[in-house]
């Protein structure tokens, strides 16, 4: 990750200067425009050059923030903003990775990789706008929507199910860094997610950003929300908090020195060494990659457990 | 007898080694200089069950397995009613068992195979600390004519590091079961050859997986992620530890969704990225390839195809996923399909593949099967390539730079995230040549003609099909179904039947001129492959001018397309009238 001293030869970026020219698709008074201005504003905290940076998201009116800002950017398909955003972390840790999405985006189709993505701890920051429903599909429940939320077609009488806790599972799955922040206020989430970018690992946030086409109701979020979560490195504080939190709460939760993930080592090598191992003559056995040659046991009597799915 | 190959299957329950033995047999055949090919057969049990290890061994190489098998051994009986139809036997075969194992069961006795009886258990009882299935590979060793220094060779290899003693064991087994050779009433020796003077040429021992594994490494893959699945597993087992030592690295991801995803990931960063699936892995992939193919993004995945429908049969080998290959994609979304025909060439079409995938910025399908991915083959060490990972990027991108300019050759220059000015978003919705989203009726017309036109308008050279011989007969396949394809073309030529081979190996785009000029002078073709439906065929009829004449002769997995079975149709054809 590049840090503010590589910076310095360079002439000081504003936070416009990491805005692109192309206009949002968001409504006005979409809680996503102040995420991303604190975005715009965490770069130019952190003196990120543009190109060092890749924003990656999947599907949904929150997920068209990439190409809102003048960084690299990937807009892939819904729910897998973590698997590609984790795929170039590892393969270019000389990158400073973010990836952004919604709630449905993130904890529905894409639910399964939020949590391996926690418990993967690739250095990379994760920043779900969560607006408790589908805007881009106009209206429907998502996974962190009331169970008695009567707003949608498709579930009239309300979903009926238990709310979705992003937080509590981030910790439960092992990211090293949870916080929630508010869309409505970019200086506090900006701070927030300087810290995340800076951040050596998985750096999760749920920003409360609200929806003012489908969930009107959530503006009056401004009122609702507080600061109160301290950051803790112990878990079962973590999950006291959580036990005491509204849904309202912001601040970070959790923030735990955990080791990121680091791909396998090797010795170096070359091709041609690498394909010597099939010649004839020094073929030999390879108890752990060729399928034939178990020999756990003395006479070579036991053939490998035979694979089935 | 004195034949041109022999082909033998060693079975008995899982645990008694036969796999184990016949991986011996093998490699001592290779250390005597012989050629020869592995496939194992098993069911979907984890642990016991029914085994075998069927091998052929030659003095050249071997395409894939024959009609029949001339040895056939049996430590034990178990489930052997669900392998018989994949050990066809005839009257020429001899069946080894031993009779504590009881009668020669019903399947087995009804081909009219010879029988010898050998007490291996007793035998292996006068050993101490002795193993049957050592005593079986002493026995099946001596009956075809596998010098002993050869055997023993690659028993110190393979044993050597467990000591002296367990070495000791394993030759008095040899021994006991070379012994028990004079009581079999057969002989299976390979045709006498002089033996090479000077130097031997290399050869290489690997399964098709392990091929398409360096294959890729060769091509420039420095990044993959996978989740497991059989039978393509071991590609991604064997990268695993060799990537990192070109500097790069495997991720196992939670599924398949995530592991095209983070191949994409790695791609967008700038690393040439592979993964490996079989069918269900690959039916959820299906919707990331859309996006590498809209969002210009190298990725190689090999399918390694496996019986289907749904979990279908994952141990044994078919090429249904033809279909999916080709059509699978939604929307409009030219991509590359291609399929290695042989163990060796899932080396080079892997390489050729990564290659392909980086030039034209899409994903490539590499469509293999168990039956080439599972079968060790001892070959002429494979030709090098110079295929490699050239990816058009923008070094110096300018004020104007567009990440999907519509350029001549369809191919833009991509930026890579790090590059000073270049930044730009990739983009799966439809986009202007920016990369920002759009709806427009023109701006989708000039990106859908931009990814077509690449692909289409591509030299694939002469690499896109195997075409060999000549004459008015052609039979088209591709695949695996190659190597019996091409046994019963060398078959039918010693009857007077000429006839050219048309195997396919770039399926899509597809090469209608190509496919044209390869088809010149042909009256009566042949389609040859193995699924149930008949896939390659109609795919044939969809995009290219076939002869007035077409007979397919196709039939699912996991009974393995057999030369003599291709023969006959071949037979049949000729004798029709041109249409
Ligand atoms: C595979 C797939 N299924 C469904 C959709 C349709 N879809 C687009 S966005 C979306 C939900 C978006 O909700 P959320 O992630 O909460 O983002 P928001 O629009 O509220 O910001 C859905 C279901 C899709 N694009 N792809
Ligand atoms: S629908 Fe809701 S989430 Fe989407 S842009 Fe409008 S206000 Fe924002």
């Amino acid at each position: 990750m590049s840090t503010c001293a590589d910076q310095i030869k360079t002439t000081e970026l504003k936070a416009k200067d990491y805005k692109s020219d192309t206009k949002p698709v968001w409504c006005p008074g979409c809680g996503d425009f102040g995420v991303l201005n604190a975005i715009t504003k965490a770069l130019a905290a952190l003196q990120l050059p543009r190109e060092d940076v890749a924003f990656v998201s999947g599907i949904g009116c929150s997920s068209r923030i990439p190409a809102y800002s003048a960084v690299y950017g990937f807009h892939g398909v819904h729910g897998r903003a973590l698997p590609v955003a984790s795929g170039l972390a590892v393969s270019r840790p000389d990158l400073t990775v973010l990836a952004a999405g919604g709630d449905g985006d993130g904890f529905s189709i894409g639910g399964n990789h939020f949590m391996h993505a926690c418990r993967r701890n690739v250095n990379l920051t994760y920043l779900v706008m969560d607006n408790a429903v589908y805007g881009m599909t106009k209206g429907q429940a998502s996974p962190t929507t009331e169970s008695d939320w009567a707003g949608s077609k498709l579930t009239p009488e309300g979903p009926g199910l238990a709310q979705f806790q992003p937080l509590e599972i981030a910790l439960s799955a092992g990211a090293p860094y949870i916080a929630r922040c508010f869309s409505g206020d970019p200086n506090g989430l900006a701070q927030r997610l300087t810290e995340a970018l800076a951040f050596p690992g998985f750096a999760f946030i749920q920003v409360l950003s609200p929806c003012v086409t489908y969930r009107p109701e959530q503006k009056e979020y401004k009122k609702l929300v507080h600061p109160g979560f301290e950051p803790t490195a112990d878990r079962r504080e973590a999950f006291m908090q959580l036990m005491d939190d509204d849904g309202f709460t912001t601040g970070v939760l959790y923030k735990a020195d955990i080791p990121a993930y680091q791909p396998d080592r090797a010795e170096p090598s070359d091709l041609d060494t690498i394909a010597r191992q099939f010649r004839v003559g020094e073929h030999g056995p390879k108890p752990v990659t060729n399928p034939y040659y178990p020999c756990s046991e003395a006479g070579c009597a036991v053939d490998p457990p035979v694979p089935e799915d | 007898m004195q034949a041109n190959s022999l082909s033998l299957a060693l079975i008995g329950s899982g645990g008694t080694g036969v796999m184990t033995a016949g991986q011996i047999l093998l490699d001592a055949a290779a250390q005597a200089g012989w050629y020869g090919l592995m496939t194992r057969s098993f069911g979907p049990q984890i642990r016991g069950g029914e085994a075998a290890a069927i091998l052929r061994l030659a003095h050249h190489p071997i395409q894939g397995q024959d009609d029949h098998l001339d040895l056939f051994l049996a430590l034990d009986w178990g489930n052997i009613e669900r392998f018989a139809a994949e050990l066809p036997l005839a009257e020429h075969s001899t069946v080894i068992a031993d009779p504590a194992q009881g009668d020669v069961p019903q399947v087995i006795a009804r081909t009219g195979a010879r029988q010898a009886m050998v007490p291996l258990k007793e035998v292996t009882k006068s050993v101490k600390g002795g193993r049957a299935n050592m005593v079986a590979l002493g026995l099946v060793a001596e009956l075809i004519g596998l010098p002993r220094a050869a055997l023993m060779q690659t028993l110190n290899k393979v044993l050597g590091r467990k000591g002296e003693d367990v070495l000791q064991t394993a030759e008095a087994c040899l021994q006991a079961g070379a012994e028990q050779a004079k009581a079999v009433d057969t002989s299976l020796a390979l045709e006498a050859k002089p033996t090479p003077e000077g130097e031997q040429p290399e050869r290489w021992a690997l399964t098709g997986n392990e091929a398409a594994g360096l294959g890729a490494l060769r091509g420039g893959v420095r990044f993959s992620a996978a989740y497991p699945i059989t039978p393509s597993t071991d590609i991604v087992e064997w990268l695993a530890p060799e990537l990192p030592k070109l500097g790069g690295c495997l991720v196992q991801a939670e599924d398949e969704l995530s592991a095209i995803n983070m191949c994409l990931g790695a791609s967008f960063g700038g690393t040439p990225s592979i993964t490996a699936t079989s069918g269900p892995g690959l039916a959820l992939m299906i919707e990331t390839l859309g996006l590498a193919v809209a969002s210009e993004t190298p990725v190689v995945v090999v399918d390694v195809m496996r019986g289907g429908p749904s979990t279908g049969i994952p141990t044994k080998s078919e090429q249904s996923d033809l279909n999916i290959a080709l059509y699978g994609l939604h929307g409009d979304a030219p991509h590359l399909v291609v399929a290695p025909n042989s163990i060796t060439d899932c080396l080079a079409a892997t390489q050729w593949s990564v290659h392909l995938a980086e030039a034209l910025q899409t994903p490539a399908l590499v469509l293999s099967d168990q039956a080439m991915g599972q079968a060790r083959a001892i070959v002429d060490k494979p030709i090098p390539m110079d295929w490699k990972a050239e990816r058009r990027t923008a070094d110096k991108p300018g004020e104007d730079y567009l990440r999907y300019r519509i350029t001549d050759d369809g191919v833009s220059p991509m930026a890579i995230p790090g590059t000073v000015g270049g930044v730009y978003t990739a983009d799966g919705l439809e986009h202007a040549e920016r990369g920002t989203p759009s709806s427009q009726a023109d701006h989708h017309q000039g990106q859908l003609d931009k990814r077509l036109h690449k692909l289409t308008g591509y030299d694939y050279g002469e690499y896109w099909a195997d075409i060999e011989g000549e004459g008015e007969l052609a039979v088209i396949t591709w695949g695996s179904s190659t190597g019996p394809v091409r046994e019963a073309l060398d078959r039918a030529r010693a009857e007077g039947i000429t006839a050219r081979l048309i195997s396919v190996r770039l399926l899509s785009p597809v090469q209608p001129e190509a496919m044209a000029e390869a088809l010149r002078g042909v009256s009566r073709a042949l389609v040859v492959e193995q699924t149930h439906g008949g896939q390659f065929h109609h795919y044939l009829r969809a995009h290219y001018d076939l002869p007035a004449t077409v007979q397919a002769f196709h039939h699912p997995g996991p009974l393995a397309i057999r030369p003599g079975e291709v023969l006959e149709q071949l037979r049949q054809l000729a004798q029709q009238e041109a249409a």
